[in-house]
């Protein structure tokens, strides 16, 4: 079958489907192409976080970026509800980052202020040594040496939030097919074609959303997007009692009683399995920073991949020798998701590039001059 | 009440040999099968109470998938009652709710 849309969108994860959705309402006509069940799905193993501090060390783009998304947040949250009637829990009621060392807590003070000095006076945190912390946080454990906290920081029910925004790009119209993995773009005549399955796709616009995917999809359009698998691991625990009120690095408690505990960061290329010895270290630092957790039962545990590009940062940008051909990836896909929808996808569209993307255009890699670091 | 749901069959009634206990109960069981196979086959089919909704719940998928069959045995919470074989002796209670951590864990590690 063929079909004929405004934009092809490809990859229906967190970023595409907020893209998508943020292009519905621009009054675009959008298909969206994703893959099936065995795909490498960041989308449904993440933490859940909607997180600002610490984030865009050197490159404080990133921090307003992150920020924006934060305040956006509620909006989003609300639009989403409105739509579907799916509640996606969001909380932004201040979250906290356990530094188990002195010089973890040195250096975090340090990235901190660095970041302030660079946002200004909107970036907000406060460093708690344990006494304090220990008062604003019952049950943190003795051998964590402080946090910082911002009230930037916040959370949300993943899962809800994916299904929401899919739920949401159905009611408005979207035409979204499963199973079509798409290894081939062409362009002639200022027109996009994709084909999978043995279906057809046409539309003069076209946008990279396909994680780990992009890659090989950007190359095809005259786009840069190096990036590589970084996988995580996190544990799932039984529903208790609430006990913890704010979101924090290492365990989480969503509104309905389960406790989810991260995470691990390793290069494992595209291997999405777990390790015991990996979640037993994972599990050893939460009990760390809450004793009470040594007596949960865990359910679930998994591995998914990060996105990451070589500095940890986005990747935006239209390219130059394929009119209308986007790329959007990113590792904070919950963050973001907000500013992808309501910011990002009216460029998209056809509207102004927002002055804050310039950095993040994915040709900043071919410098061969730049060295870059993972800076998320 | 549809309390005839399950039956077990007569070949098996007959072996009803292990003595467990639920919610104070005493009841017994055909031995080799699951504390939820148990259970069904006892008459009981309300196991927990839904930690978010407060409704009653029973056993569901019988392969470990579901968690609908969640109860309390010899004292340790949310066990998944399909996975477990029934043991002579155990002491069975309802799943009512969330579990309160215990604080003690706590102390013992500080």
């Amino acid at each position: 079958m063929d079909y004929k849309s405004d934009i092809i969108v490809i990859g229906g994860g967190l970023v595409g489907a907020a893209c998508t959705y943020g292009l519905l309402k621009q009054g675009l006509n959008v298909a969206l192409l994703d893959e099936g069940d065995i795909a490498f799905r960041a989308s449904r193993g993440n933490f859940g976080l909607v997180w600002v501090q610490g984030k865009g060390y050197g490159t404080p783009q990133y921090a307003k970026w992150s920020l924006g998304s934060s305040r956006l947040w509620p909006t989003f949250a609300a639009d989403l509800l409105a739509e579907t009637g799916v509640n996606v829990e969001l909380q932004q009621n201040g979250g906290f980052h356990f530094c188990l060392t002195q010089e973890e807590f040195d250096d975090r003070a340090h990235r901190l202020q660095s970041l302030r000095d660079a946002v200004g006076e909107d970036y907000r945190y406060e460093m708690l040594h344990q006494a304090e912390l220990r008062e604003r946080l019952p049950g943190v454990g003795p051998q964590v040496y402080g946090a910082s906290y911002s009230p930037m920081d916040g959370h949300v029910n993943p899962l809800k939030l994916f299904h929401a925004m899919h739920l949401a790009c159905d009611k408005r119209g979207a035409i979204y097919k499963v199973e079509r993995r798409v290894q081939t773009v062409t362009h002639a005549d200022g027109i996009y074609t994709v084909q999978s399955a043995g279906d057809t796709w046409q539309a003069p616009r076209l946008l990279l959303t396909a994680g780990l995917g992009n890659k090989d999809l950007a190359a095809q359009v005259g786009l840069h997007a190096p990036v590589k698998p970084n996988q995580g691991q996190v544990l799932v625990g039984e529903r208790v009692q609430p006990f913890l009120k704010h979101p924090t690095i290492f365990v989480r408690q969503t509104d309905e009683g389960t406790i989810q505990i991260g995470d691990s960061l390793e290069d494992m290329g595209l291997d999405d399995t777990t390790r015991t010895d990996v979640l037993a270290r994972i599990a050893q630092r939460a009990i760390i920073c809450f004793p009470q957790l040594a007596g949960l039962n865990l359910i679930r545990s998994w591995a998914a991949l990060r996105v990451m590009s070589p500095d940890g940062f986005p990747i935006y940008q239209e390219s130059s020798t394929h009119p209308g051909a986007f790329v959007a990836t990113c590792h904070s896909g919950v963050t973001l998701a907000a500013a992808h929808a309501l910011r990002l996808a009216p460029w998209i569209a056809g509207g102004h590039k927002p002055a804050a993307l310039d950095v993040f255009a994915g040709d900043r890699f071919l410098d061969p001059n730049r060295e870059f670091n993972n800076g998320h | 009440m549809a309390t005839d749901l399950f039956t077990v069959l007569p070949e098996c009634a007959a072996a009803r040999s292990v003595r467990i206990s639920f919610n104070g109960v005493e009841k017994r069981v055909v031995p080799g099968t699951t504390v939820a196979a148990a259970l069904l086959g006892a008459g009981e089919s309300r196991l927990r109470a839904s930690p978010v909704s407060g409704d009653s719940r029973a056993p569901y998928c019988m392969m470990g998938v579901c968690f609908e069959c969640l109860v309390e045995i010899d004292g340790v919470p949310n066990r998944q009652s399909c996975l477990i074989p029934v043991a002579e002796g155990m002491t069975i209670r309802s799943q009512e709710g969330r579990v309160q951590l215990d604080a003690k864990e706590a102390v013992s590690h500080e």
